[in-house]
């Protein structure tokens, strides 16, 4: 997913080689931190990481609210999205009904990172 | 930024140390945790002009087990109407025969949510445990109040819910109740306190509370240690279990990993460590991914203890596999408690069969039209593992969206609920059909029919839930 950007000053990269995050759930509702793995990142998180890009990523569950709290002294950001979670452990037919794994979800949005930041990257460029 | 300087005169620190996140967690990792706590502990002072009058000395540190999710206690509920001795924590004889003895005898109180349904049974076993074990019985108290089931509560939970109550059969109903009951169990000499639904972090908040002498309204030091008995809840959560992505965050002893240990000081403020000679780590990662766990608003994590307060929280390495939270505050308790109520949902229908080789998702993909146009009763939820599924939803949208990518091995799984358990039933009989009468080369087809259980919740008013404790003495 690495791509060069036309003007080379950018490159585009998956959100997991910039942040780190966990799923939780409560109900019908799931909580998905995003935290940046270097300080230098956090702005880029900050900026393209918005409620309504999350939204976008997770429209075919179909969230009736997407809330973001964004946290500087952790450099994290909490997402927290509302009726995404087919009715919860105890109602979805999914077979993963905590969305245990919606965190994958999130990290694989596209993160557009200047190049000077690219040695700040965890993993290998392939990735 | 509000943490208060280390005062000079400060009451020892406390250390709490869990040994599970959930029920079904490891029951081999209380050992380290137990051992650990033990070496750091230090000898036990002898005993001076023993006053036989005396209250009993509080414990000198704990072990907590968090063994309650959303779903486990309506389970537990489940079990303890089909015979009234069960319905506590299966795994709790695994879990407490390795370290009771230990516990005991160096001063290590034991507090755990491990009564679900019915922690008198729960204490009972626990007894019976100890004279099995030659120990002498255990102090063991009992926290009451949270179990809202009986026909006694049923006005005040329509009143919180409404006439749809009154159309539902309900299997369990409790409130999440706080810190304040086990707190005065340990208090009132006890060594063991079993616990059925209370928050998770009550667990860590109680023996502070105890240990500290804290009021039930200093808010910050009981923000500050809920926030450490968050970071315990989870067990190894927060010392690289559930952390570990090869290539991007790789964990060392994972098949080992350790449990985690707080230090927390007479303000609250708490350091996470782990076990000894265990795997995994404790760093700021694996710190900051547990914090936010399970968090909504992060200047209002609602508990019945405190408001706790982390949006100007951080941490920092102190050491090796040593974190310290900082920043934490606490607001004014919530006036109501939370009351999940659990009801049956009639039936959950699912059924597999597998595809694989040439032209593999394709056979699944028309699997799944000839099981749709067979039922047109149930609302089908369409799986293809291996090529969309987990991440997929219950309407569709995403399996309709994906083309035929000509994945090889796929396992086509169906899912539907129904209230009427015949009708649920024929999904596993088309599913199991599908051998003779679906697409070429089907294998491998596995059903299940499971009794559905659904949950609403509601607060109700603290003073209509009386809570207490009660000691327990009598041997079963």
């Amino acid at each position: 997913m690495n791509t060069i950007d036309p003007d080379g000053a950018d490159i585009v990269v998956p959100l997991y080689r910039a942040a780190h995050g966990r799923t939780g759930d409560k109900g019908d509702r799931s909580n998905i931190s995003v935290i940046a793995w270097h300080a230098d990142l956090w702005p880029l998180l900050v900026e393209q990481i918005t409620p309504e890009a999350v939204a976008t990523q997770f429209r075919h569950r179909a969230p009736s609210r997407v809330q973001r709290f964004v946290m500087p002294t952790l450099q994290a950001m909490n997402f927290v999205l509302d009726a995404v979670l087919d009715g919860g452990v105890n109602d979805a037919r999914n077979l993963d009904t905590h969305g245990k794994s919606l965190s994958f979800l999130l990290l694989d949005m596209p993160l557009r990172v200047p190049t000077a930041l690219r040695h700040r990257l965890v993993g290998p460029d392939a990735g | 930024m509000t943490d208060p300087a280390p005062s000079t005169v400060t009451a020892p620190s406390l250390l709490i140390g869990c040994a599970a996140g959930f029920s079904g967690d490891r029951t081999d990792v209380a050992a380290a945790v137990v051992d650990t706590l033990i070496a750091r502990l230090g000898p036990i002072a002898p005993a001076t002009g023993s006053d036989p009058t005396a209250p009993p000395a509080l414990p000198r540190a704990f072990l907590i087990f968090e063994t309650l999710a959303e779903r486990t206690l309506a389970l537990a509920q489940l079990r303890r109407r089909a015979d009234p001795e069960a319905g506590y924590e299966p795994l709790l004889d695994l879990m407490l025969r390795p370290v009771l003895a230990r516990c005991l005898a160096h001063g290590v109180g034991i507090v755990s949510n491990f009564g679900a349904a019915n922690p008198r049974a729960a204490a009972r076993h626990i007894l019976r445990l100890a004279r099995e074990l030659d120990l002498p019985a255990p102090r063991i108290a009992v926290l009451e109040g949270d179990d809202l089931s009986a026909p006694g509560f049923r006005d005040l939970l329509r009143e919180r819910i409404g006439a749809t109550l009154d159309d539902l059969r309900i299997v369990s109903a409790n409130a999440y109740i706080g810190a304040e009951p086990i707190a005065a169990a340990l208090r009132a000499g006890a060594q063991i306190v079993v616990c059925g639904r209370v928050a998770d972090p009550s667990l860590t908040v109680g023996p502070a509370m105890a240990h500290f002498g804290w009021a039930a309204d200093d808010w910050e030091k009981l923000g500050r240690a809920t926030m450490a008995g968050h970071l315990l809840e989870c067990g190894a959560q927060v010392c690289g279990g559930y952390f570990a992505d090869p290539g991007f965050k790789d964990v060392p002893g994972l098949d080992q990993v350790g449990f985690p240990i707080a230090e927390i000081d007479a303000e609250g403020r708490c350091t996470i460590g782990k076990s000894e000679g265990t795997g995994g780590f404790v760093n700021e990662a694996t710190v900051k991914e547990q914090l936010l766990y399970e968090v909504h608003d992060p200047a209002a994590y609602l508990t019945p203890d405190v408001v706790a307060d982390i949006a100007e929280a951080s941490v920092s390495v102190v050491g090796a596999d040593r974190v310290a939270l900082a920043g934490v505050r606490g607001h004014a308790r919530p006036t109501h408690y939370k009351v999940n109520v659990c009801h049956e949902g009639g039936w959950l229908a699912e059924g597999e069969i597998s595809y694989a080789g040439a032209r593999a998702e394709g056979r699944a993909r028309l699997a799944a039209d000839v099981l749709r146009e067979r039922l047109p009763a149930l609302d089908l939820r369409v799986d293809l593992i291996g090529a969309v599924s987990i991440l997929a939803d219950d309407t569709g949208r995403m399996l309709a969206a994906t083309p035929d990518a000509g994945v090889r091995d796929v396992r086509l799984r169906v899912a539907a609920t129904h209230h009427d358990r015949a009708v649920a039933e024929t999904l596993g009989r088309e599913v199991t059909a599908l051998y003779t009468c679906g697409p070429a080369g089907g294998g491998g087809v596995r059903c299940s029919l499971t009794p559905r259980l659904n949950t609403i919740s509601c607060l109700v008013p603290r003073d209509a839930v009386p809570v207490g404790f009660e000691m327990i003495r009598e041997a079963a």
